[in-house]
C-alpha cells in the first residue's frame, strides 16, 4: 500500500526509455520514501513475455501485468479502466508516467476519474515537506513536482497535498536511466483483465497505424547544432544543416524557431521537447528561454553564436562568439576541413 | 445530417511577451498585464469544427470559454471565422483553477447546453503546456477522447474517424459519437476571418460589456439577438463552488522562481577568422569534435 507507481509504455515487446528512465527516478525516490517501487504493463500476450527481465534490473518490487490482445496498440479506456481500478485497490502515493502522446493522453483522464491532481512535464522530482500555515497543516514528504511554467519564463513547484496518489508526468530524456541492480528479483503480479476492464472500454478502435522510426536522432547525438528564431529563416537552417554534415552531428531547435517554421517538431530541444546531453551543443541565433536551457544545459561544452553579446544562454556557454551565423558557420566549416584528418 | 459542435477555447496571455508583472504575489498569472491571444492550437481545433460545418450545413458551432470578463473577445473572434454562438463562463469563483477544476467547470458549462455531438479544443494552451483539460473534460462528460488529433476524416453513422499524430507515425481511430477531440498544432491552420462575419458580429458583446460601455445604440441587441453572448456564473451552470477555482484545485504551486542558471566562465570570442579556426583546433586537439 502507499507504494510508488510507474507506468510502462511498451511498444513491440519492448519497454520505452522514457518508462526505464521513470523507474530509475522512482526506484530513488521510493528508497527514499521508504516505499515499494511498483510498475505497471498492460498489453498483447506476446508483447508481455519479455517484461520482467527489462524491468527487475531497475529495481522494481512488483510488476503488475495485465495481459490482453485488446490492450495492444494503446487505446485510453482500457487503459484508464485499469489503472484506476489497480489504483483504488493499491491506493498508491505517487503515480509516475511518460509526457509522451500516451502519457499525456491515459494521465489527464485517470487523474479526472480518480480526483487526483496532476503535474505535466516535471524537469524535477523532490521529496520535502509543507506547511499550510492558512490551514495550520503540516505535511510529510510531499512529492514536489518542478516544472518550467508559462512559456518558460519561470519555474513552479507544484505539490498535491491531500489527494493520493501524486500524479506526474515526464519527458523522455529529463531523467537518467540506469540500471540499479543487475539481479534485482521482484515480485509479478498477474491480474484478471476482466476484473478491471468493460466491455464499453473498448469502443475506440484504431483501423489504421503507420509507424515510421525517426530519422532524426538528436537525444544520442554525441554533437547538435542548434537553431533558434534569430536563425532568422528556413533557408538560413540550410547552414546549420551544413555544419552538422561536415562535424557529423544532428540539428536541433528551439520552440520559438519550430513556431516559427524553421524546422520540424521532433528536433525541437527544451522542456516541451526533447531534453539532450551531447558533448557539444552549438547553439546558433537561441536567445536562451528557461525552457530551452532545461533540456540542453547538461551538455558538456556549450558554444553560443549569436549577435548579442547580452544574449541570456551565453552565462551558460563555454564559448560565446559574437557575430552573424552567416559569417560564423562558414568559417567553423571552412576550419574544420582544413584542421581535421 | 447536423451536428452540434462546440470549440472549448482558451484566451491565453501572450507568453513570447512576458514582463516582471505577470505573476501575482500567490503564484497564479496576473493576466491583466499581459497581451491576450486565442490559444493557437484551439484555431485549429476551430478550422475542424468550421470543416465539419462545411460538409454537414446546418451544423451549429458553439465556442464555449472560460475567463475573465475580456475573454469575450475570442467569442467574437470565433464568430467572425464561422461560429454560431458564444459561451463566456466567467465567475470569481473561477479563478486559480488548475486543469481538474477547469474540466469540471467547463463539463457542467456544456451539460447546460445540452445536446453535443462532437467537443473540439486544442491539444493545449501555450500558457500550461499541460494537455490535461480535453481529457478530463471528456471523463467528466463520460465520452471517449481522441487526443492529438491532425485531421476529422468523416463522419458517418455516427461513428467518427481521426487521423492522429503519433511521435513516430500516424493512427487512423474510429469512434462513436458523441467524443472530445483534441487537435494538434500540426492540423491545418485556421481560415481567416470572414469579412461579412466581422460586420455582422463586430458589436456581439456580452451583458456586462454592453454595461461597462453604456452604448447608446442598446435596442440592436433586442433586434438582433444574434449579438447576444451568452455569459454564465457558477449558479447558471448549477456547479459546486467548492470544486471550482483554488478550492477544486487539487495540485497547489508551492513556490515561483525566477531561474538563476549557473553561470560558466565563458571565452569570448570575435568572428574573425583566427578566433574561430583557434577554437575549431582546441576542440579538434581535444577529441570533442572530428
Amino acid at each position: 500500500m502507499n507504494n510508488l507507481f510507474v507506468y510502462l509504455e511498451i511498444e513491440e515487446g519492448i519497454v520505452a526509455d522514457v518508462s526505464l528512465e521513470l523507474l530509475t527516478k522512482g526506484r530513488s525516490l521510493a528508497s527514499q520514501l521508504g516505499c515499494k517501487l511498483e510498475a505497471v504493463a498492460a498489453g498483447a500476450v506476446a508483447a508481455l513475455e519479455k517484461i520482467e527481465g527489462q524491468v527487475f534490473p531497475y529495481g522494481v518490487d512488483v510488476l503488475h501485468l495485465f495481459k490482453d490482445d485488446r490492450l495492444s496498440p494503446y487505446t485510453t479506456l482500457p487503459h484508464t479502466s485499469l489503472m484506476a481500478e489497480l489504483f483504488r485497490k493499491e491506493q498508491p502515493q505517487i503515480c509516475l508516467m511518460g509526457a509522451t502522446i500516451i502519457g499525456r493522453d491515459l494521465g489527464p483522464r485517470l487523474s479526472s476519474l480518480l480526483g487526483s491532481g496532476l503535474t505535466a512535464d516535471c524537469t524535477s522530482l523532490e521529496i520535502g515537506d509543507h506547511e499550510d500555515r492558512k490551514a495550520g497543516k503540516n505535511y510529510k514528504n510531499l512529492l514536489y513536482q518542478i516544472r518550467p511554467a508559462f512559456g518558460g519564463n519561470i519555474v513552479a513547484w507544484i505539490i498535491n497535498p491531500d489527494c493520493r496518489p501524486q500524479m506526474a508526468t515526464v519527458r523522455e530524456g529529463v531523467m537518467k536511466k540506469e540500471i540499479f541492480d543487475p539481479y534485482y528479483k521482484g515480485e509479478t503480479v498477474e491480474h484478471n483483465v476482466a476484473d478491471y476492464v468493460k466491455e464499453e472500454d473498448f469502443v475506440v478502435s484504431i483501423i489504421d497505424r503507420h509507424i515510421e522510426k525517426s530519422k532524426v536522432n538528436i537525444k544520442n547525438s554525441p554533437i547538435i547544432v542548434s537553431g533558434g528564431y534569430g536563425v532568422g529563416s528556413k533557408e538560413n537552417f540550410q547552414l546549420l544543416y551544413q555544419l552538422a554534415d561536415v562535424l557529423g552531428a544532428e540539428v536541433g531547435a528551439s520552440r520559438a524557431a519550430v513556431d516559427a517554421g524553421f524546422a520540424e517538431h521532433e528536433r525541437q530541444v527544451g522542456q516541451t521537447g526533447i531534453t539532450v546531453r551531447p558533448k557539444v551543443y552549438i547553439a546558433c541565433g537561441i536567445s536562451g528561454q528557461i525552457q530551452h536551457i532545461a533540456g540542453m544545459q547538461d551538455s558538456s561544452i556549450i558554444i553560443s553564436i549569436n549577435n548579442d553579446p547580452n544574449a541570456p544562454i551565453n552565462s551558460i556557454a563555454d564559448y560565446v562568439i559574437t557575430g552573424e551565423i552567416e559569417n560564423v558557420i562558414p568559417k567553423m566549416i571552412k576550419y574544420y576541413k582544413k584542421n581535421s584528418k | 445530417m447536423t451536428f452540434n459542435i462546440i470549440v472549448l477555447a482558451k484566451q491565453v496571455p501572450d507568453t513570447r511577451n512576458v514582463g516582471k508583472d505577470a505573476m501575482k504575489a500567490d503564484g497564479t498569472v496576473n493576466r491583466a498585464a499581459l497581451p491576450a491571444i486565442f490559444n493557437p492550437e484551439d484555431l485549429n481545433a476551430m478550422e475542424q469544427a468550421l470543416g465539419i460545418k462545411d460538409r454537414f450545413p446546418g451544423s451549429k458551432i458553439t465556442v464555449l470559454t472560460m475567463g475573465p470578463g475580456r475573454a469575450a473577445e475570442i467569442l467574437r473572434e470565433g464568430l467572425f471565422r464561422g461560429a454560431d454562438d458564444g459561451v463566456l463562463l466567467t465567475d470569481r469563483a473561477f479563478a486559480g483553477a488548475d486543469t481538474l477544476a477547469t474540466s469540471y467547470a467547463l463539463s457542467m458549462a456544456i451539460r447546460k447546453l445540452g445536446k453535443f455531438d462532437i467537443i473540439v479544443s486544442g491539444r493545449q494552451a501555450i500558457d500550461g503546456d499541460t494537455a490535461q483539460v480535453g481529457p478530463q473534460v471528456a471523463e467528466k462528460l463520460g465520452i471517449p477522447q481522441i487526443t492529438y488529433a491532425e485531421n476529422i476524416e468523416k463522419i458517418e453513422n455516427g461513428t467518427i474517424t481521426v487521423k492522429r499524430r503519433l511521435e513516430n507515425g500516424v493512427e487512423v481511430v474510429e469512434c462513436p459519437l458523441p467524443v472530445v477531440v483534441t487537435v494538434n498544432g500540426s492540423a491545418r491552420a485556421c481560415r481567416p476571418r470572414n469579412a461579412k462575419l466581422l460586420l455582422k458580429y463586430k458589436h456581439a458583446k456580452t451583458i456586462t460589456e454592453r454595461q461597462a460601455e453604456n452604448i447608446d445604440y442598446i435596442d440592436i441587441y433586442s433586434s438582433r439577438p444574434y449579438l447576444n453572448l451568452t455569459e454564465w456564473s457558477v449558479d447558471d451552470v448549477e456547479a459546486d463552488k467548492v470544486q471550482c477555482g483554488l478550492s477544486g484545485s487539487p495540485t497547489k504551486v508551492k513556490k515561483i522562481e525566477n531561474v538563476v542558471f549557473q553561470a560558466k566562465e565563458s571565452r569570448r570570442l570575435s568572428d574573425d577568422d583566427a578566433d574561430i579556426e583557434e577554437l575549431i583546433k582546441e576542440l579538434i586537439d581535444s577529441h570533442t569534435i572530428g
